[in-house]
């Protein structure tokens, strides 16, 4: 199994139509919001980060990944009663890292997408419980195991995700 | 320098956006306090997305309805005959349930009571939530064009559900009662304490400000005080599940009454009634026990002064009264013997001045003196004491 580039020429930048590239993240926003109300065990996934992470792995450009990752961040924290720029902080970072590591990374393989999703996951929980708690002074309860777990689900979901969303790229 | 930033392009991009969340989250903390503040996203973001939340959920429910209401009935009228006789049952019920309740009110009206009661009610339904397990929040289908206002307050069936945050035309931002930000003042039903319910940072509903020397046990009912001025009192929140000691205060856990994560359907109260004593029933500057005297059947002076003491007399010769009760409490008159001071006093309207948390009258909105006592003071001596059920009905108070 290959993980690694060899050099930046080997790497396929992939594009998105228009259409797609705005629906994904909006239905991605949607089933974050309405879903878990119909079914609650469904919030433990967060499909917008999932799809953070494969517009900035697919598209393969930091500056792309880091906006889009910060517009997604923005409207997720709109529909909540927290300050605005919460989840935009977490995931400019997320969308930042993610199109940088998949110049380096092949990220079309299911286990590399499992793992890189399961540390994004992570490092999102990360940022957004130490910016909720440093900047905007609310305590948060981190429990390990809940969030461990929360990673393994949402790096599952986000193998079979990325299948799905495949089909909508075109190569650039 | 400009150099360093073509060379660190994709590293500068992320500053300067990094920068500029930082600062404008900054801001909003500093300008937290103003309530007012709706920002221009969250608007386009909810208009954007609540009406295909709403379009689907009422989609949903209209093939609900269709496929329940016409198509699938088996069981139909087995339920039918069950709820009949459940109808039966709560039929007789309730004529016992008016009768207490008549009887509280006219003790109300006579202690100068006011109470918060429930006048107005809109069924809303739930459309969507915040899609964050760190902000409990949900939508409802209605907003400010169906009267929805800020902070009014969304029940069930069951209990509390929580407070409306935020308004937008055509929805309502609703805060749960087991999110870490929202407050709400309850007590446990059976002791009379008092406390604050709000969320842990797991979204567990935890009942704060308890001292821990108090005996609140698991299974304890917590219900609303009325005195934040958005429940009206009474209502269920929950029970107590766990009870740990963390120094100064308990540390509970409530089960909330309400299913907070099922709610389809809520009710926001949109219309609360202060309830104050009507003015027929307690007349002019003429004092509660004086037409409680007038309406009381007398005794003869002579009967009194050869028993000498009435309350010797009560003790021999007329049955017990039962002072459990608030009406009981009120029937015995003072100067009699009977003394309301020393009978079991019901504890919303008597606090322990010893222990604070008990006072369920602070911010409620009841009179903080203790309504017993002036007519105990004030008494003018009376015959009798007779038992509330001995009494003929027109002889009560009305």
């Amino acid at each position: 199994m290959r993980l690694s580039q060899t050099s930046p020429e080997q790497v396929e930048v992939y594009r998105f139509p228009w259409l797609a590239a705005a629906l994904i993240p909006a239905l991605a926003i949607f089933f974050q919001a309405f879903v878990p109300v119909q079914l609650p065990f469904l919030s433990i996934f967060d499909v917008p980060l999932l799809v953070t992470i494969f517009l900035g792995v697919t598209r393969r450009n930091p500056v792309t990944g880091l906006l889009t990752g910060c517009v997604i961040g923005l409207i997720q924290d709109s529909l909540t009663h927290h300050p605005l720029g919460v989840y935009g902080i977490a995931k400019t970072v997320v969308g930042f890292g993610a199109s940088s590591l998949g110049v380096k990374l092949d990220v079309e393989n299911a286990a590399s997408r499992f793992l890189v999703t399961y540390g994004f996951y992570l490092l999102h929980q990360f940022l957004y419980f130490s910016v909720q708690r440093g900047l905007v002074g609310q305590a948060l309860g981190w429990a390990w195991g809940h969030e461990l777990l929360a990673g393994l689900v949402n790096a599952v979901a986000a193998v079979a995700l990325f299948a799905v969303l495949d089909r909508f790229k075109q190569r650039n | 320098m400009e150099n360093l930033l073509t060379r660190h392009r994709n590293l500068s991009v992320l500053a300067a956006v990094l920068f500029v969340q930082v600062f404008g989250l900054a801001v909003q903390v500093k300008r937290s306090n103003d309530p007012q503040q709706t920002r221009l996203i969250r608007v386009w973001a909810v208009a954007t997305i609540t009406p295909f939340e709403q379009a689907i959920v009422h989609t949903q429910g209209a093939v609900y309805g269709v496929w329940h209401n016409y198509l699938y009935l088996r069981g139909v009228r087995q339920e039918n005959r069950d709820l009949k006789a459940q109808v039966e049952q709560l039929k007789l019920e309730q004529v016992r349930l008016s009768q207490d309740a008549s009887q509280a009110r006219r003790l109300q009206a006579l202690l100068g009571f006011k109470e918060q009661s429930i006048l107005q009610t809109m069924p809303a339904q739930v459309v969507g939530s915040s899609g964050s397990e760190q902000s409990r929040s949900l939508f409802l289908d209605k907003g400010s064009e169906d009267g929805l206002k800020k902070n009014m307050a969304v029940i069930t069936s069951e209990g509390v559900v929580g407070k409306i945050l935020q308004i937008y035309p055509h929805t309502a931002q609703v805060l749960l009662i087991n999110d870490q930000t929202s407050g709400l003042g309850a007590i446990v039903e059976r002791l009379r304490l008092q406390g604050i319910v709000r969320g842990s940072p797991n979204g567990e509903t935890m009942l704060e400000k308890v001292m821990a020397d108090e005996e609140v046990q698991p299974g304890d009912k917590v219900i609303t005080t009325g005195g934040d001025g958005i429940f009206p009192k009474g209502l269920p929140v929950g029970s107590i599940v766990k009870v740990s000691s963390s120094d100064l205060f308990l540390k509970i856990r409530l089960h909330p009454a309400a299913d907070l994560s099922r709610l389809e359907e809520v009710l926001v109260i949109t219309k609360l009634q202060e309830v104050a004593p009507a003015s027929g029933e307690v007349a002019g500057s003429q004092r509660a026990v004086d037409i409680l005297a007038a309406r009381l059947p007398g005794v003869p002076e002579k009967a009194a002064a050869k028993d000498g003491d009435v309350s010797n007399a009560a003790s021999r010769d007329e049955p017990k009264i039962e002072t459990s009760t608030p009406a009981a409490i009120l029937e015995a008159k003072p100067g009699t013997g009977a003394k309301a001071t020393t009978a079991p006093v019901p504890r919303p309207i008597h606090p322990d001045p010893a222990k604070p948390q008990r006072n369920e009258t602070t911010g409620s909105p009841h009179s903080s003196a203790d309504p017993l006592e002036k007519p105990a003071q004030s008494a003018k001596p009376a015959p009798v004491l007779k038992p509330i059920a001995e009494q003929p009905a027109h002889d009560r108070m009305q």
